[in-house]
């Protein structure tokens, strides 16, 4: 494919692709990264697009975009700022330009650069001018035309010869870092194997455009070596996928059908649709009527033995919590997942945020403890979803895991696991004796109660929402209340044999911990790396577990001068520590923008803390 | 109806050890007993039986079953039954419920389970008030009705519950009266043995609250002309001489005396229960005092694919073709590569 000019070599890049949410970003985004994780690189990826289908077209709120961060050495978060933005129309360029980087490369199509979309997109003539952008790395590339003239043999109509525009796109920036077109052809070919001339077009548009990036003599080409990653097999995924499948991980070890009862809802339906493909698998999906349906099915599939799982996002999890509260009278295992998103009320659905945490916590009538877990990158949510079930399953309670937009949403390469790898999942089943079955009885250890299953002779019983003694009769009497109310709380407090310490990242005794919890554990680890780096006395702690903590956490503490709990609401988990460990003082950092933290803020907060005495 | 080889039970085999507290003279002891014999007449081990309900006073019943039952939250027994049954379609499970617990705060759940057409039993207690709560107007309140939240009277519609079972395309709705055993029984093992969402309507009373509410009806000085017993197969034929009848008159029906204007046993309508069309069924269901008799007996009964057996054809269907038969091989499936 020609020689090339002199390669620079970097060792990280972020690219943003960006346009109109017809435009296909989206797929332009994933089959790059795809391309780059075969390729060998580390890398994380995160899609941004408005919560209308079809926005009005070039219009800054109906522009989609997908971020893709990749590197020669660890990635953990989708980048903050962009190295290269392709923008697809105006629109793109006003949503983008305060997420790239100064003088960086700024790919767009010239021909969408009309009067009428400069003014939808609240320009007046020339956008370029009007953001000061001159001395960035401009590249008006006449992508439309240039299509339409390499695909002027093809009997295509109009429309979908412009649908290839993002191939174009995306064959200019496989040039710029000297990417394989391979992936991206075979995939044209699978997903268009009934429009062999649609796969064509797209693939000459492909090629069109890679050769155009090397004409142009415009570009720099960059050179992002591979990563040296751990040897395994690899798969990319994002975290809904991986909360999914983690599911179907729990329920093969534990020996049980799963089962979802589940209701669309921004950004948690990814979970939904993965588990409603699995039925290879023997996953019952039921997409319920309503939210409250999702996880009485669930309820009801778990008194009926099976592993129930019901998934959500904020909203949706208020709609539950009465069931919730049923499930913890119940004692039956069950796993709810809030993938959060910007709240209160419908707030900004495709969002990310961490403000559901005093919701999950105590979001219930009556002393109504759950288990609250939390996942903090897209591909451990297969690892916090597996271990929710085995909790839920060997405690006999509702566990709750919270993953975020931000993780549900986003993608990383993650070495695929092998399930005999994975531990053994053993439910307390009650097996039929001389004695009679009484639903609520416990063991010592755990506190929990035996799970019957309905079509075993000999163990039929009645539970519910009333209050109950340990025989399963319903009761009034004072003290029995008290006595179960205490049981139920120590029960969840005895999964703390399952949690395992809290680890700290750098130095155990230090001038600053960084504490955070779920979803921001990519930026404040790049962070916390940075610092380090860069001679600053911080270290960083992230929980998972947040009901029942981690045992050592006031030991973890008390060796810093500061702490510093980060987190993307206005201090729900801060204050939560302040509840359980009063004895030390909380700095909080806290965002409530709908976006993740950069990791540069995270940094001048750190050293702004350290300098005060 | 769960497939299960029929075993030798009595009524006393499904008694729990739990003292009933429905209050002395309720309508509802008078079901418990109808659904225990009939429970021994179709002979389904008690172990395979579930009873799930919501709130209310009928609510407790799960807790007098020595069957498996689950007591859940106000209207949301449907989607707890339907969790049931999807999981485990072998059991044979039965959902108790109110006018006010699966119409006014569980009717989505009860319009929807009735839609995918899930293989249950739902007696539905209608005794038009709120008895637990101590006596304000249900769904199903007559117009007019004076209760502590209308003590003026209600200005609101009630729901007819056959017409809204229709609506919602159920398969199976029938209706009957507490105190009438035998005929209670008969239905509850009709519903039983129909395969899809059973909806009984039970005209239940509630001694307390709305003490004789169907009196008017199913009293015993009345009922035999105020009330149509409706048999598969056998002529629309009511009174206590037997001298009364229906006909379609025209888009309507019409109460006709035998042997009157020239009519004759013949002319009368035949019910037809498994007619899938259900414009006679629903004009069957929505007969009021007094201008017609009501109807009671199995009023619609359609065979229909049952989404608890689909969820399980589709998914031996799928597996059939799939080349992923555990997790190891989902992991590895598709864009995957090896680093070394």
């Amino acid at each position: 494919m020609g020689t090339k000019p002199q390669i620079i070599e970097k060792d990280e890049v972020v690219i943003r692709f960006s346009g109109d949410s017809g435009d296909g970003m989206q797929l332009t985004g994933t089959l790059f990264s795809d391309t780059a994780a075969l390729y060998g690189n580390d890398l994380s990826t995160f899609p941004d697009y408005p919560a209308e289908i079809r926005a009005p077209q070039g219009t800054v709120g109906g522009v989609s975009g997908f971020t893709v961060h990749m590197g020669h050495s660890e990635i953990n978060t989708p980048g903050d700022y962009a190295d290269v933005l392709v923008a697809m129309n105006p629109a793109a360029v006003k949503a983008n330009v305060r997420w790239i980087k100064d003088r960086s490369t700024i790919i767009y199509d010239k021909d969408s650069f009309t009067d009428k979309n400069i003014e939808k997109a609240g320009y007046v003539k020339d956008p370029i001018a009007e953001e000061k952008l001159e001395d960035f790395n401009i590249i008006a590339a006449p992508i439309s035309s240039m299509v339409k003239e390499a695909l002027k043999d093809l009997e295509l109509d109009q429309k979908s010869v412009l649908r290839t525009k993002n191939m174009f796109a995306l064959g200019m920036v496989y040039w710029m870092f000297d990417r394989k077109l391979d992936y991206t052809e075979d995939f044209c070919d699978r997903k268009f194997k009934k429009k062999p001339e649609v796969a064509k077009a797209n693939k000459i548009a492909l090629r069109a455009g890679y050769y155009y990036a090397e004409t142009i003599e415009a570009l720099e080409p960059v050179r992002i070596n591979p990563a040296p990653i751990a040897k395994g097999r690899y798969r990319n995924i994002n975290g809904n996928e991986a909360t999914a499948w983690g599911f179907i991980a729990a329920a093969e070890k534990a020996g049980l059908e799963l089962f979802i009862g589940s209701y669309p809802i921004t950004p948690a339906t990814g979970i939904l649709e993965a588990l409603s493909a699995r039925k290879d698998l023997g996953v019952k999906s039921l997409q319920a009527e309503d939210e409250i349906a999702g996880i009485c099915t669930a309820l009801g599939a778990s008194f009926a033995g099976k592993l129930a799982v019901t998934t959500t996002s904020g909203p949706g999890l208020a709609l539950k919590s009465e069931a919730i509260g049923l499930a913890v009278m119940a004692e039956l295992p069950l796993v709810i997942v809030d993938v959060q998103r910007g709240g209160p009320s419908t707030g900004l659905p495709t969002k990310t945020e961490q403000a559901d945490l005093m919701q999950a916590l105590m979001g219930r009538n009556g002393e109504c403890p759950v288990v609250v877990i939390a996942s903090s990158t897209p591909s451990d949510c297969f690892h916090y979803a597996f271990e929710a079930a085995r909790i839920a399953l060997e405690h006999m309670t509702p566990v709750l895991l919270l993953t975020d937009g931000y993780l549900g949403n986003g993608s990383e390469p993650w070495r695929i696991p092998s399930m005999k790898d994975l531990p053994e999942i053993k439910p307390p089943f009650a097996s039929v004796s001389n004695e009679p079955y009484f639903p609520y009885k416990r063991d010592n250890k755990r506190f929990a109660r035996s799970w019957a299953i309905p079509g075993t002779a000999g163990l039929e019983h009645r539970i519910g929402g009333l209050e109950k003694t340990d025989k399963g009769t319903v009761s009034y009497v004072p003290e029995n209340h008290e006595f179960m109310t205490r049981q139920r709380e120590k029960k969840v407090e005895a999964v703390v044999e399952k949690v395992p310490n809290l680890k700290v990242f750098g130095k155990e005794k230090n001038d600053l911990l960084l504490v955070g919890w779920g979803g921001t554990y990519g930026h404040l680890l790049t962070a916390a790396r940075e610092l380090q780096n860069e001679g600053h006395n911080v270290s960083l702690a992230c929980f998972n577990y947040i009901m029942p903590m981690p045992a050592n956490v006031g030991d973890v503490f008390r060796n810093f001068k500061k702490i510093l709990v980060c987190e993307l609401n206005l201090g729900q988990f801060a204050d939560y520590l302040r509840m359980n460990h009063q004895e030390f003082t909380y700095h909080q950092f806290n965002k409530v923008q709908g976006v993740p933290f950069t990791v540069n803020e995270i940094k001048e907060e750190c050293i702004k803390l350290l300098e005060e005495k | 109806m769960a497939d299960t080889q029929a075993i030798q039970l009595t009524a006393k085999d499904f008694k729990s050890d739990q003292e009933v507290r429905w209050c002395p003279g309720c309508g509802d002891h008078a079901v418990l007993n109808a659904v225990q014999r009939a429970l021994a007449e179709i002979g389904i081990p008690k172990e395979k039986i579930a009873f799930i309900s919501g709130i209310g006073c009928s609510s407790r019943f799960p807790y007098y079953m020595n069957t498996y039952g689950f007591h859940g939250i106000h209207g949301r027994a449907s989607a707890i039954a339907t969790g049931v049954k999807t999981a485990n379609p072998d059991l044979s499970v039965w959902q108790i419920t109110g006018d006010g617990d699966a119409l006014a705060i569980g009717g989505n759940h009860f319009i929807h389970v009735i839609r995918r057409n899930i293989d249950l039993n739902i007696l539905l207690f209608n005794n038009e008030i709120y008895g637990l709560t101590k006596g304000q107007y249900s769904p199903t309140s007559n117009k007019g009705l004076v209760t502590k939240t209308s003590p003026f009277g209600t200005i609101e519609e009630p729901f007819s519950v056959g017409e809204l079972v229709i609506g919602a395309r159920g398969k199976f709705f029938a209706r009957t009266v507490d105190g009438n055993l035998a005929l209670s029984q008969e239905i509850y093992i009709a519903a039983a043995k129909h395969k899809g969402t059973s909806v009984v309507e039970i005209l239940q009373n509630c001694v307390i609250f709305n003490d004789g509410i169907h009196d008017i009806v199913t009293g015993k000085e009345f009922r035999d002309d105020r009330t149509i017993i409706l048999r598969h197969g056998q002529p629309m034929i009511f009174g206590k001489d037997l001298k009364s009848g229906l006909i379609l008159d025209g888009l309507k029906l019409k109460v006709v005396k035998i042997g009157q204007n020239g009519i004759s046993e013949k002319d009368l309508l035949v019910h037809d229960a498994l007619e899938n069309n259900p414009g006679i069924q629903y004009m069957l269901a929505n007969m009021r005092y007094p201008e017609y008799p009501v109807a009671l007996g199995v009023i619609r009964n359609v065979e229909w694919p049952t989404y608890d057996a689909l969820v399980g054809e589709q998914i031996e269907a799928v597996k059939k073709d799939s080349k992923i038969r555990n997790m190891d091989d989902l992991l590895n499936s598709g864009a995957v590569w090896n680093v070394d």
